[in-house]
């Protein structure tokens, strides 16, 4: 247990000194866009790796989520005069609710029936907010009002670093921290065996609800913290393709592990940027460069790598 | 105790003459920027503008630059993600420290990237087609394609002249056709327009009888305008000709500009009329006309270096590229500040667009004469006789 918590401090404190350190060595503030970006990115992929890691169910509406939230910040202060922090917390109440009616009838079922779920749910979140131009602005998307806490406005490349940073270091520390709680626990037997966990009294369903519903909540969090960070939002940030690419950060960098969703976030958002040399070809290569890692490391970057790691260790 | 001290005085020197090398080959070029959506959902609007880019600044650059310096082009494809778009954007500005930028296929795209230049102060000639990229004016802002706003203007007046006030109207809830949904049913009590109903489309729906027939049994309709672009339109005609409506005049809207509409609506295109750039008629324009020899020369050299048919958004590009060429040449600078006070500046600039005339109030510059109102005869363009 003891080496099980230092484990976790010793991820934290690697992370927060990440954090710290890169701004070090960017030349220009485009370089904390993407950090920026990539923090975004890893927080809604830790949610969704808890369900799809602990929980064994694949959410491929996800994005839907994380559109709520960035159009939640959207709306709330545009046509409800909501200040933009409860805007961002309503956000979040409201993915999870949506989660939960979702979840629960469907998550009593065995198999893939949630993946099934969310893609409509995913489809019908992006269509509502492409059709409902009124409110959203329509395909050709809507401003988002700057943040501002305690009279401190929220602006620049290098602030919203920060404050992405900050959450990504809550949400790692809590996925974390998760695993040590009664919670983790049956998560991590539902995910071993769910037969076992239920002869050992496991409410199977509940928990994968819960797993759900704090993924939702990860999601729609990133979410508002990107609209934010842009100052505007368009419908593809909860259309299909932006799923898509939630799911496969998370098997890339690791289905299960926390550090591998954030490896797997640096690896999608900064290799399309890095691959731009290539014009024509950069799709190609990035297929490629992903298909290529999947096949030598089948476990996803980060266990497939710390795997290998220990076993040069220990012989 | 000699060697290392040496060591690092080569080191910083050569560090040192790497640099200076790197800025004064930073002077002789100027560094354009581009984001385009070259890929995805769009790419039938930002192909052509890659092409057209290209294709220009290395023709400008075999003609010796501008003012003896050759353009630097840096173009990022989005693939149509405004969230894409819009770090590209921050990486043209601060990274690659661009001069201005040319590019924003989609208007969501380019409200996404607005902010990043506005705060570098360097100017931004969009090639979307939404009013919302210059009104209310943005001071680095501009564009050069006909907004939604003017086509609808054009099919009104168009309307006006031939006696018809009472339209139906058919959209497709794309951007393109909501957008321009919105603005005509804004601007139809300017020209006494009545729409007696409204119907509208998802953009993959193949069939569009249901709301076609809606329309058909609604009394007193003299006209059907459909804003939209992509298939969609397509289908409308086929299906308006179906239903025997084509009693009843049908205008399109420039979203349809391309060839491909009239080999998808087939003969049922005939008549249809619809508000387009001079470029598609370029050869069918009366010698006198101002534009001739610009859109025909466009459409030769696209053709000739690209082996497709020229569309009008590689069209908004070349203005865009000209526009700010320019605008440069008379900055006879590179500060960024200058370049968009000329910009600002351009007056009577020919391009496949129309007459460009900007002002500090209008960064569009066109009006609407820019517009041509075509009619599609035996499967091609031609000039629509006004008033018949």
């Amino acid at each position: 247990m003891r080496a099980f918590a230092n484990h976790r401090f010793l991820t934290l404190a690697i992370l927060a000194a990440v954090i710290a350190v890169l701004p070090l060595v960017f030349p220009s503030s485009y370089y904390f866009r993407v950090a920026s970006l990539v923090w975004v990115s890893a927080l809604a992929a830790i949610g969704l790796n808890i369900l799809m890691g602990q929980a064994g169910q694949v959410s491929l509406g996800h994005a839907a989520f994380f559109g709520i939230g960035a159009y939640a910040v959207g709306i709330g202060p545009a046509h409800l005069g909501i200040p933009s922090w409860a805007a961002l917390l309503l956000g979040a109440a409201l993915s999870a609710v949506l989660a939960y009616l979702v979840g629960r009838p469907i998550l009593r079922l065995k198999g893939h029936y949630l993946a099934i779920a969310t893609l409509g749910l995913g489809v019908l979140v992006a269509l509502v907010i492409s059709t409902e131009s009124g409110w959203t602005g329509g395909p050709d998307g809507m401003p988002v009002a700057r943040l501002t806490l305690f009279g401190w406005r929220v602006s620049g490349s290098d602030t919203w670093y920060w404050v992405t940073g900050g959450l990504l270091l809550v949400g790692t520390w809590i996925a974390l921290n998760l695993d040590e709680t009664p919670t983790g626990r049956a998560f991590r037997a539902l995910h071993d065996s769910e037969v076992a966990a239920q002869v050992v009294g496991v409410d199977i369903a509940r928990f994968k609800l819960q797993a759900f519903v704090i993924a939702a909540v990860y999601a729609s969090l990133a979410g508002s913290a990107l609209a934010f960070m842009n100052g505007f939002i368009t419908p593809d940030q909860a259309g299909f393709l932006h799923s898509v690419e939630l799911v496969t950060i998370v098997v890339l960098g690791g289905l299960g592990s926390v550090v591998g969703s954030i490896v797997g976030a640096a690896v999608l958002v900064t290799l399309p940027q890095a691959l731009t040399v290539f014009h024509e070809y950069e799709h190609l290569l990035l297929g490629l460069i992903i298909i290529v890692s999947m096949i030598f490391m089948r476990n996803g970057i980060v266990p497939s790598l710390s795997a290998l790691f220990f076993q040069r260790a220990r012989s | 105790m000699k060697s290392p001290s040496t060591l690092k005085f080569v080191l910083a020197a050569s560090a040192l003459g790497f640099s200076f090398a790197g800025a004064a080959q930073a002077q002789e070029t100027i560094k354009i920027g581009s984001v385009l959506s070259a890929t995805g959902p769009a790419s039938f609007l930002g192909e052509p503008e890659d092409k057209t880019l290209r294709l220009y600044v290395d023709k400008i650059n075999e003609a010796g630059g501008i003012n003896g310096k050759k353009i630097e082009l840096v173009v990022y494809d989005d693939g149509g993600d405004a969230n894409k778009a819009r770090t590209f954007a921050t990486r043209l500005v601060e990274d690659d420290e661009v001069v201005a930028m040319v590019g924003g296929t989609t208007t969501g795209t380019t409200m996404a990237m607005i902010p990043v230049f506005q705060d570098a102060e360097v100017p931004f000639i969009s090639l979307a087609g939404a009013i919302e990229v210059v009104d209310p004016v943005r001071e680095y802002v501009f564009k050069t394609p006909h907004t939604d706003k003017m086509a609808c203007e054009k099919i009104f007046e168009d309307l006006k002249k031939r006696n018809l006030t009472k339209i139906g109207m058919i959209s497709g809830t794309d951007g393109f056709g909501a957008s321009m949904r919105a603005q005509c049913i804004k601007v139809a009590p300017n020209y006494g327009m009545e729409i007696a109903i409204d119907e509208s489309y998802g953009p993959r729906d193949s069939d569009m009888t249901a709301q076609l027939t809606k329309i058909k049994n609604t009394p007193g309709v003299q006209a059907v305008v459909n804003p939209g672009f992509g298939q969609g339109p397509a289908i409308v005609t086929r299906n308006y000709a179906q239903l025997g409506m084509t009693g009843t005049p049908l205008y399109q809207s420039h979203g349809v500009a391309s060839k491909s509409f009239i080999e998808l609506a087939g003969p049922a295109a005939e008549g249809v009329r619809l508000p387009a750039a001079a470029l598609l008629v370029g050869d069918k324009l009366p010698e006198n006309d101002p534009q001739k020899k610009v859109v025909t020369d466009y459409k030769q050299t696209y053709e000739s270096a690209t082996k497709q048919p020229v569309s009008t958004f590689g069209g908004h590009a070349y203005d865009g590229l000209f526009i700010l060429v320019e605008a440069m040449k008379r900055a006879n600078s590179t500060d960024p500040q200058k370049i968009r006070d000329e910009i600002e500046k351009t007056k009577g600039f020919v391009g496949t667009g129309g007459i460009v005339t900007m002002s500090p109030t209008d960064h569009l510059g066109l009006d609407l004469s820019a517009f041509r109102m075509l009619e599609i005869k035996n499967g091609d363009w031609n000039l629509a006789q006004s008033g018949s």
